[in-house]
């Protein structure tokens, strides 16, 4: 009869001090060694951990009122000449990781450098910078202020809040360019006729890869966010199970996404950086690290996932990602990925990276430390993501015309 | 034999002279240029491996800098600023002479000066802004 854990029981024990905690490396030798069914009484928590570019990601802050009062809805509102979204009450906004001065020259002498943006302005504030706060607006009899020029930093605000409404990508396309000039893409410089392959997962560290199906990452979810703790909102925009997947539940293309939250004031710039991508725009880089807790045996089996049990996509990214045309040019393992070559078509190529492994090592160790010594305690789900029996699937838009009167 | 990687600077009174000719023909040294950039009236900059026998090359080098032509090791004029650095390693697979390289079992990133001919590839592929050259 197998013995099933609960997290009730795991937070007992890591309260005690005695929880036994590895990370989702650790854990592949440990299960080969033990066996699966001992290594799932043994194991308590596996931490996972991923640390690359997301651009769906953004802050929200309330700056605190001025003397008089000023609305800054309706009006123009910037953090370092960034400007914001204020579309909401008086002295509430949000920054996006991708927003870029109005007087960026974008890709007008191509390919752009986007050399700052909203992701540039979160990782200052994250530091302890100041940042300029500048605002226009339009007055009211309850706000009349007109105009506002102050700095800023994150200590002053009273709340400061990490809101990514799509992290955490469940794999990723390995992006190629078959055309014969170079491409400038957010999957980095493609270079022409299959030169190089880039690829952006953190395979067999990378969270929900370690949880296929969404067995125990859920709403509420209490997570490493930026160097600080954050949690799951719940599933992110574009979270698409029911796709392709492996006999163990692992998808071969990419999949599941998560929405994450978290305070700003705790994390810091080593995990969230400001990234520019030559001729595609500013992102940010977050570092993510969420725990499993080993609940029983299938959940630890999910956690052995391998880098060569991990499948991705070959995607063209000169023209059937940009036309949206269906099909892979070849399948490939994040086994072959690290290993620095690739082959596609017969044709070997080299590869690259955009999402650091060496780092999501580091936070699923940290995840890991924090467990281990009693920090950090995990949470129930309030309800779990939904799963490749859902029947969600990403939709695209569907254009009708806007008929003329 | 001896190989040194320098930046060559010419005065703009210079640059219509055939220094390299001269170090090939006086002085048996083998020149390969790597990067030039030579603009009329103002300076020309010349990155150059040279090979040769250590009293040819120091002779050689005499004479550049008698003639006026400014020297520097390339290795001051390209900087990889570590700390900014993420180990994502989107360089490593367009470096030409594989200066930037990744040791595939910790999975970072390190840079060998000795080996970069700052031919720039890695500075739109880096988005840390980790690379800086100098040219």
């Amino acid at each position: 009869m197998e013995m099933a854990k609960t997290i009730a029981e795991i937070n007992e024990k890591i309260r005690k001090g005695t929880a036994v905690v590895l990370t989702a490396e650790e854990v592949i030798g440990f299960a080969a060694e033990r066996g699966v069914k001992k290594a799932a009484q043994e194991v308590d928590v596996v931490t996972t951990g991923t640390f690359g570019p997301m651009c769906s990601s953004g802050a929200y802050f309330n700056v605190g009122h001025t003397k008089p009062r000023i609305k800054l809805g309706g009006g123009k509102t910037c953090l370092n000449d960034i400007p914001v979204y204020v579309g909401f009450a008086a002295v509430d906004f949000f920054l996006g990781a991708t927003a870029m001065t109005e007087d960026d020259p974008r890709n007008k002498i191509f390919p752009g450098k986007f050399s700052y943006g909203g992701a540039h302005v979160i990782e200052e504030l994250v530091a302890g910078k100041d940042v300029s706060l500048t605002a226009t607006a339009y007055g009211t009899d309850c706000y009349p202020r007109k105009s506002l020029e102050t700095y800023i930093s994150l200590k002053d605000m009273n709340e400061a809040v990490l809101f990514n409404m799509r992290n955490a990508y469940q794999n990723y396309n390995v992006a190629v360019n078959l055309s014969d000039k170079v491409i400038y893409t957010y999957m980095g410089v493609l270079q022409p006729k299959m030169v190089n392959a880039n690829y952006c997962n953190a395979g067999q560290l990378s969270p929900l890869l370690n949880d296929p199906l969404y067995k125990t990452i859920g709403i509420g979810t209490r997570i490493f966010l930026g160097g600080g703790m954050g949690y799951v909102v719940g599933n992110g925009t574009q979270h698409n199970p029911g796709v392709k997947r492996t006999e163990k539940g692992v998808p071969k293309m990419p999949a599941g996404t998560l929405s994450l939250t978290g305070d700003l004031k705790m994390m810091s710039p080593r995990w969230l950086r400001g990234t520019s991508f030559t001729g595609y725009g500013v992102t940010l880089t977050v570092g993510i690290g969420i725990p499993i807790p080993v609940l029983n045996e299938e959940i630890l089996e999910y956690t052995t996932v391998r880098d060569e049990d991990i499948w991705a996509q070959v995607v063209d990214y000169s023209e059937a990602y940009p036309q949206c045309i269906p099909g892979s040019l070849g399948e490939v393992n994040y086994s072959q990925l690290k290993s620095g070559k690739i082959t596609v078509q017969g044709k070997e190529i080299p590869t690259a990276g955009l999402s650091s492994y060496t780092r999501a090592r580091e936070i699923a160790g940290i995840l890991k430390e924090w467990i281990e010594t009693g920090k950090f305690f995990l949470t129930e789900p309030v309800e779990l993501l939904p799963s490749a029996d859902s029947g969600i699937a990403v939709k695209p838009l569907k254009e009708r015309p806007i008929k003329k009167k | 034999m001896q190989k040194k990687r320098v930046v060559l600077s010419f005065p703009p009174q210079m640059i219509d002279q055939a220094v390299t000719y001269k170090l090939i023909k006086d002085f048996d040294l083998m020149i390969n240029i790597l990067r030039a950039r030579i603009t009329p009236k103002e300076q020309g900059r010349l990155v150059v491996e040279i090979t040769g026998k250590k009293p040819a090359l120091d002779a050689g080098i005499n004479y550049l800098r008698e003639v006026g032509v400014e020297i520097q090791p390339l290795a001051q004029d390209v900087k990889w600023h570590e700390d900014r650095c993420v180990h994502c390693t989107a360089c490593v697979s367009v470096c030409p002479p594989k200066a930037l390289e990744l040791d595939r079992t910790r999975m970072e990133v390190s840079f060998n000066k000795d080996k970069c001919i700052a031919c720039e590839l890695c500075l739109p592929v880096c988005p840390y802004q980790a690379m800086e050259i100098l040219f």
